[in-house]
């Protein structure tokens, strides 16, 4: 599986037209606690660069952005009573699982170094 | 960030590594290891906060007593030396200026502490009001540091750590005391629901206080963050949230620092009209039987859906796990055990009006 990044911390693994989207581990960092997943829907529609849903640390929401367009097949159950699986390893735990309806929006993602590169300048 | 205003203990915050943002117009330090944490060890423990943003005013002169009881809605009548006052300034609309503390340090000499946010709405606010006083209005906002020390270790530690003999200070009164050869003010108060201290001295003093606390390694720093989530789940009002110039104290249920039977200050009629009349709307505490947290500005529907109320606070509280929030409602719907429901992004939840002291206050009294 391949994973690539978006400039607003989500990632995706990807597996075929399959897609596991979640939030970078700089991004669960910068959030803190986590104690709230907002998910879409199985069978919903999400849409690159649109919001599908949100994540909450005690202080503050943030929109989570789709990284790609795709339609939900799976949503993360084990987030709904314990939101703090994502701070423990956020790379593990995905949030949404998709089927892609577009994979060449890949192509407008970071690279793992691309986004190394991007969290060094964010912490500067 | 256009003239951002930084306190005395900023490059202590930046050094221990704080998650840095601006609120009332300072770079405040929001958390050093976490909101959970730190909210945790001021619950149990003792914790220290920078709140060298918020201003001082000292109100001296043969009117003194007078003028500070005109634009204050608590009654200093033959108060004693010693004593802290919580209440409001109001606009003449019964809109709440600012919430603030009165220190009666003598026979007309009063000290006044302020938001951060309203520091210069404040001043110009009591500078233009008192006109035709024989009162001297001194702000001493960028000479005063503030430290809050809170929680039920906070008496024991301020001793043994500082030397600042403070155990026979009761709840809501304060000493003029001499340390290391500087004058502090320091009161038995604080925005936390627990016992705790507030001292007040010069940028130096704060700083030398700050560095003995943090060495000690006993006394956690503490950031905005968790001062925001103790203070929400003991029903303490936040200016800006809670009250506003457009929200009275009494649509807020503070109408007991509200002396209407002082002969006179500014916001006293509006504020009788509205207890006679009642009032249109109230703040009450809500409670989410789901995770998802109802933040300020969310919309609070009746279980027809139709809009009734705005949330001022909330979160998926600490100590007591739950999603909550104060929210200011229709007075009709302001009963408790009342059904409504908050929106949240897309979708609505149901909620429950609660009591709004989400937890209980551990004061010392």
């Amino acid at each position: 599986m391949k994973t690539y990044y978006s400039p607003s911390h989500e990632y995706i693994k990807v597996d075929g037209n399959i897609g596991y989207i979640g939030i970078s581990d700089y991004a669960q960092h910068a959030l803190g606690n986590v104690v709230y997943v907002d998910m879409p829907e199985v069978g919903d529609d999400i849409e690159a660069g649109e919001d599908f849903g949100a994540i909450e640390s005690v202080k503050a929401a943030s929109d989570l952005i789709a990284p790609v367009s795709g339609a939900v097949i799976e949503i993360n159950e084990h987030l709904i009573d314990n939101p703090r699986l994502v701070n423990e390893d956020a790379m593990t735990n995905w949030i949404i699982k998709v089927e892609l309806t577009n994979p060449s929006e890949l192509d407008d993602l970071m690279d793992e170094e691309a986004y190394k590169e991007l969290c060094e300048k964010e912490k500067h | 960030m256009e003239n951002i205003k930084v306190t005395c203990l900023h490059d202590r915050h930046v050094g221990l590594g704080a998650q840095m943002s601006p609120f009332g117009g300072f770079d405040m330090p929001i958390q050093y290891k976490g909101i959970v944490e730190e909210h945790n060890a001021v619950r149990n423990a003792c914790g220290v906060f920078d709140v060298s943003h918020m201003g001082e005013v000292s109100v001296t002169g043969p009117d003194a007593e007078r003028f500070v009881n005109h634009i204050f809605t608590n009654d200093l009548t033959d108060a004693p030396d010693g004593k802290c006052f919580y209440g409001m300034m109001l606009h003449p609309t019964g809109g709440v200026v600012d919430d603030l503390l009165v220190y009666k340090r003598g026979d007309n000499d009063f000290f006044l502490v302020i938001n951060a946010a309203n520091i210069d709405k404040d001043v110009a606010w009591i500078e233009k009001n008192a006109e035709g006083f024989d009162v001297k209005v001194d702000h001493q906002s960028d000479y005063y540091g503030e430290l809050a020390i809170q929680g039920p270790k906070a008496e024991a530690l301020v001793t043994e750590l500082l030397g600042i003999k403070c155990e026979q200070i009761p709840f809501y009164c304060f000493e003029q005391q001499q340390w290391q050869g500087e004058p502090i003010i320091i009161s038995r108060t604080g925005y936390t629901g627990e016992d705790g201290f507030e001292i007040y001295g010069s940028h130096e003093t704060t700083r030398k206080i700050w560095d003995i606390l943090i060495e000690s390694g006993k006394v956690e720093p503490c950031g905005l963050g968790c001062r925001d989530t103790l203070r929400f789940e003991v029903g303490l009002p936040l200016y800006g949230d809670e009250l506003t110039d457009e929200i009275t104290p009494i649509e807020a249920g503070l109408g007991i620092f509200v002396k209407l039977d002082k002969p006179e200050f500014i916001g006293k009629e509006a504020i009788a009209a509205q207890k006679a009349e009642g009032v249109k709307r109230k703040l009450v505490g809500l409670e989410l039987n789901d995770r998802a947290i109802p933040r300020h500005g969310y919309e609070v529907l009746n279980e027809s859906g139709d809009k009734v109320g705005e949330v001022t606070t909330g979160y998926h509280a600490i100590s007591v796990d739950k999603s909550i929030a104060m929210a200011l409602v229709d007075a009709g719907y302001a009963a408790l055990g009342t059904p409504l429901q908050v929106k949240i992004r897309r979708k609505t939840f149901p909620a429950t009006v609660v009591k709004k002291k989400f937890y209980n206050k551990n004061y010392k009294k």
